[in-house]
C-alpha cells in the first residue's frame, strides 16, 4: 500500500496547490451555509420556485438535525460553516500530453487495464482528435433518444422535464429523510437524471458514457432514476481509477423508482482516496441510496464494491411495496490502512411474496475497520416474504476488525427470515501453503480475497468485473508479509 | 542435490534442530524416523522456508543453489516440494484453479509459457486416474472438509501435478487407509526417477515396504542420531526407540 498511498498523496497535494485559490477568486461563494446560500445556488441554476422552496424546507429542517453518531466509525467533527457550498464547475489547466503525468499515477491506470485515451481524461490531459468524447457522446444519446431514454445531468431535467423531477423527486427519500439527506436537498450541486419509458429496455449499459462525463459532479451530487412500467435499465456508477477530490465531505443522495414489471440495476465501485497511511486527508462518503420497488413484480438490485474513502457510510434499501417484488444487495466492502466502512442495506418488505437477497463481503486489512450494518423488516401485510442474508468478513492480519450489526424485525408469521455469518482469516498458513507451490504472496492474497468475493463479482457487468479484481488487488497491495 | 551441513534451527527461543547432516543425491530416496517431536516437520519446514524458524548456524545447498538464501516460492519454482503433514484449507478457491495457479506461477518463473487449459485438464485427469479420485473433488475448495485420507491424497495429486525435483514427503501416509496408502506410494514409485530424490518422513515400515528407501535416517532432540539401510526401519519397527535413550537425549 506504501507506495501507493504516497503517491496518490503526492498526487493530491499537487491538486489542492491549484484548487483553491484561484476558484475562489472565480465564481464562487465564501464559506459557509444559510438561506442565502440556498437562495444563491437555486438562482444561479435558475430553478423553479418549487424546488427552490423543496431546498429551503430542507434546510430549515436540517438545522434540528444532529449529526448521527451511531455509525460504528469514528471522526473528527465536521465544520459545515467552513465549507464552501457552491463553485461553479471549472475547467483545470489541461497538461498538454501523458508525460507531464506523475508516472506512478499512469502505472496505476496501466494495472487496471485503463485505455489510454480515458488514461487521458482522468489526468487531466488535453485530449487529441482520435478520442473524440464529443462525438462518441453524440452517438450515446442518440441512441437512447432513440429509444426514448432520458438521461441527463439532473440540473439540465430540472429545465427540461421538471413535472417528472418534481413528481419523483424526493418520492423515495424524503428531503427530511436523514442529517445527511437533508443536507443534500438543501445544497445538491447537481447529478443525474434517468427516465426509462414504458416498455422499454435501455439499450446501453450506462457505463462508459457516465465514466468520460461524470467528473465534476461535485460534492453533493442527487441522483434520481425511473423505470417505468416493464422497463429495464443498468446503471454503473463510479470509477475504478483513484480519483481525488478537493472536498472531503461527500453526501449524495440516490432514488430509484421502479414501476410495474420494471427492473433496475445498479452498481457502484468507488475508489475515492482513502487518505494515507494515517487516514489523514481521505473523502467521507456519507450517502443515502434508497430504491422504490413500487409496483407488482418489479425488481431493484444494488451491487457495490467499495475500496475507496476513509469513512463510509452507506445503506443502498430498497422498499419493497409492489406484491412480488424482489430486492437484492450485493456488496463487497474493503478496508485497509486506517479506512472505516460502516455499511449494509435495508429492505423493507410491504407487499405479498416479496422477497429480498442480501450477500456482503467485508474485508479489513492493516487497521481497517469494516461494520455491516443491515435492517430486514416484514411488515403485517407482506405475506409469504422471504429474505436471505449472508454476512461474510475476512481479515488479514490481526491488527483490523469485523463488526455485524443485523436487525430483524417481522411482523407476520408468514413470512421466512434466514441469517448466516462467518469471519475467516487469511492466515499466514494459507500463504505459506501457497508460497510452497509456487504462488507469491500478493497473488495467493488475491486468490484467496477473490474466492471470497466472487458471488459479488458476478453481480457486476462483465468487464467491470474484471476491473474490480484488479482494484480490490490493488487496495490491498502490501498488507500481508 | 541436497546438502545438508550442520544446520541448526529454532523458533520461539528454543533451539529444535541442532546440527543436521545429510546428503541426497539425484534418485535417492531417504526415509526419516524418529519420535514424536524430534524434529521431522522442523527440518521439512526449514528446507521449504517456513519464516517461524530461525537459522542459527549451518548451510543447505540445494541443487546448485544456497538454499537458505532463497525466497519460499523460489524453493518451490526451482523444484522444491512438500507433502504437509498437516495440509491446509483455503476455502473459496477451487483445487482445480489453485493448482493451475500453482503451475503458472512456477512457469512465469522459469519465464516458459502458461499451460494450456487442454494440457492441464490432461494431465489432471490423467493423475486423478492414477490417484483413483473423483473430479468432483477438483471443484471443492482446496483441502475444505477434505477428510484426512483425502487430504494426504491431495498433497501427492499437487506433487504429480508439479513434478517436483526434491519432494519432502511430511507423514503422508499418516490417515491412509491400506488400499489409499498403496495408491499414494505407487503415485510416488511413478515419479521417481535419476533425476529426482524423495525425502519420507514417516513413522510406520510399512510405507517403507511400498516405497523402498535406499537410506534411513533417525532424527531425535534435533539430530540424526542413526543412519542404515532400509533394514534399519525393520530394526525400529521392532525394537523402538529404546536404543536412544543415552546418547539421543538432548542435553
Ligand atoms: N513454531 C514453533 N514454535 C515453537 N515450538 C515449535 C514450533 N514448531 C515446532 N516446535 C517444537 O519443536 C519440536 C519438534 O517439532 P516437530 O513438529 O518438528 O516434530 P516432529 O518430529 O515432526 O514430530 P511428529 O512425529 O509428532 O510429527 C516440538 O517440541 C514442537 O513442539
Ligand atoms: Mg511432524
Amino acid at each position: 500500500m506504501s507506495s501507493e498511498t504516497a503517491l496518490l498523496e503526492e498526487y493530491s497535494k499537487r491538486e489542492y496547490k491549484h484548487g483553491f485559490v484561484t476558484d475562489i477568486e472565480a465564481d464562487a461563494l465564501p464559506p459557509g451555509l444559510n438561506e442565502e446560500v440556498v437562495r444563491t445556488i437555486s438562482a444561479k441554476k435558475n430553478e423553479p420556485q418549487w424546488l427552490l422552496d423543496w431546498r429551503l424546507k430542507a434546510f430549515r429542517h436540517w438545522q434540528t438535525l444532529q449529526e448521527p453518531t451511531w455509525p460504528h466509525v469514528h471522526y473528527p467533527p465536521i465544520d459545515y460553516q467552513s465549507m464552501i457550498y457552491y463553485s461553479a464547475p471549472k475547467q483545470k489547466p489541461l497538461l498538454e500530453s501523458l508525460d507531464q503525468v506523475d508516472p506512478k499515477l499512469l502505472e496505476t491506470y496501466e494495472k487496471l487495464g485503463i485505455p489510454i485515451e480515458e488514461q487521458k481524461a482522468l489526468a487531466g490531459v488535453a485530449v487529441d482528435a482520435v478520442f473524440d468524447s464529443v462525438s462518441i457522446a453524440t452517438t450515446y444519446k442518440k441512441t437512447l433518444e432513440d429509444a426514448g431514454v432520458i438521461f441527463c445531468p439532473f440540473s439540465e431535467a430540472v429545465q427540461r422535464y421538471p413535472e417528472l423531477v418534481q413528481k419523483y423527486l424526493g418520492s423515495v427519500v424524503p428531503a427530511a429523510d436523514n442529517f445527511f439527506a437533508a443536507l443534500n436537498s438543501a445544497v445538491f450541486s447537481d447529478g443525474s437524471f434517468c427516465y426509462i419509458p414504458e416498455g422499454v429496455r435501455c439499450p446501453l449499459e450506462l457505463s462508459t458514457y457516465f465514466r468520460i462525463n461524470a467528473q465534476n459532479t461535485g460534492q453533493f451530487e442527487r441522483t434520481l432514476i425511473v423505470a417505468e412500467k416493464g422497463a429495464y435499465v443498468s446503471y454503473l456508477e463510479g470509477c475504478t481509477a483513484p480519483k481525488r477530490d478537493e472536498n472531503q465531505l461527500h453526501a449524495a443522495v440516490v432514488e430509484l423508482v421502479a414501476m410495474d414489471d420494471a427492473q433496475i440495476k445498479y452498481s457502484t465501485v468507488q475508489n475515492w482516496y482513502p487518505g494515507d497511511e494515517d487516514g489523514k486527508g481521505g473523502i467521507y462518503n456519507f450517502v443515502t441510496k434508497r430504491g422504490a420497488c413500487r409496483g407488482v413484480n418489479s425488481k431493484i438490485s444494488w451491487t457495490q464494491v467499495e475500496t475507496g474513502s476513509a469513512i463510509t457510510w452507506k445503506y443502498p434499501s430498497v422498499i419493497l411495496q409492489g406484491d412480488n417484488s424482489v430486492g437484492e444487495f450485493y456488496s463487497v466492502a474493503v478496508t485497509a490502512n486506517r479506512q472505516q466502512a460502516d455499511t449494509g442495506t435495508k429492505m423493507i418488505h410491504l407487499g405479498k411474496n416479496t422477497k429480498s437477497t442480501i450477500i456482503s463481503k467485508g474485508i479489513s486489512a492493516g487497521f481497517g475497520q469494516n461494520s455491516y450494518r443491515g435492517l430486514v423488516k416484514i411488515q403485517k401485510n407482506a405475506t409469504n416474504a422471504r429474505n436471505f442474508s449472508q454476512c461474510d468478513s475476512l481479515l488479514i492480519g490481526d491488527k483490523c476488525g469485523a463488526h455485524t450489526f443485523p436487525y430483524i424485525e417481522v411482523r407476520n408469521t408468514t413470512s421466512q427470515v434466514e441469517h448466516e455469518a462467518s469471519t475467516s482469516k487469511v492466515g499466514e498458513d494459507q500463504i505459506y501453503y501457497c508460497r510452497q507451490r509456487g504462488i507469491p504472496t500478493e497473488d495467493a492474497v488475491n486468490m484467496i480475497v477473490n474466492g471470497f468475493c466472487k458471488e459479488v463479482y458476478q453481480e457486476l457487468p462483465m468487464e467491470f468485473a474484471v476491473e474490480a479484481r484488479k482494484l480490490l488487488s490493488i487496495s490491498l497491495e502490501g498488507s500481508v508479509g | 542435490m541436497l546438502e545438508i551441513i550442520d544446520l541448526h534451527a529454532r523458533a520461539e527461543g528454543t533451539e529444535i534442530l541442532r546440527g543436521i547432516n545429510l546428503t541426497v543425491k539425484a534418485g535417492e530416496v531417504h526415509a526419516i524416523m524418529g519420535p514424536n517431536g524430534s524434529g521431522k516437520s522442523t527440518l521439512a519446514h526449514v528446507l521449504a522456508g517456513r519464516e517461524d524458524y530461525e537459522v542459527t548456524q549451518g548451510k543447505v545447498t540445494y541443487d546448485g543453489h544456497d538454499l537458505l538464501e532463497l525466497d519460499i516460492e523460489e524453493r518451490a519454482a526451482l523444484g522444491l516440494f512438500m507433502a504437509y503433514q498437516y495440509p491446509v484449507e483455503i476455502p473459496g478457491i477451487s483445487n482445480k484453479y489453485f493448482l493451475k495457479a500453482a503451475i503458472n506461477a512456477i512457469r512465469k518463473y522459469k519465464e516458459q509459457p502458461l499451460i494450456k487449459t487442454s494440457e492441464f485438464l490432461d494431465l489432471l485427469k490423467t493423475n486423478l486416474a492414477k490417484l483413483g479420485m473423483d473430479k468432483s473433488m477438483m471443484e471443492r475448495s482446496v483441502n475444505e472438509g477434505f477428510s484426512g485420507g483425502e487430504k494426504k491424497r491431495n498433497e501427492v495429486l499437487q506433487m504429480a501435478m508439479l513434478q517436483p525435483k526434491l519432494a519432502v514427503l511430511d507423514e503422508t501416509d499418516s490417515g491412509l487407509d491400506i488400499d489409499a496408502l498403496k495408491i499414494v506410494a505407487d503415485g510416488v514409485n511413478a515419479l521417481r526417477s535419476p533425476d529426482r530424490a524423495f525425502v519420507v518422513v514417516t513413522h510406520y515400515q510399512r510405507l517403507l515396504d511400498y516405497i523402498v528407501p535406499d537410506f534411513v535416517h533417525v532424527l531425535a532432540g534435533g539430530r540424526i542420531v542413526r543412519s542404515g539401510d532400509k533394514t534399519l526401519a525393520t530394526v525400529l519397527e521392532a525394537e523402538g526407540y529404546a536404543f536412544l535413550e543415552p546418547a539421543g537425549t538432548p542435553a
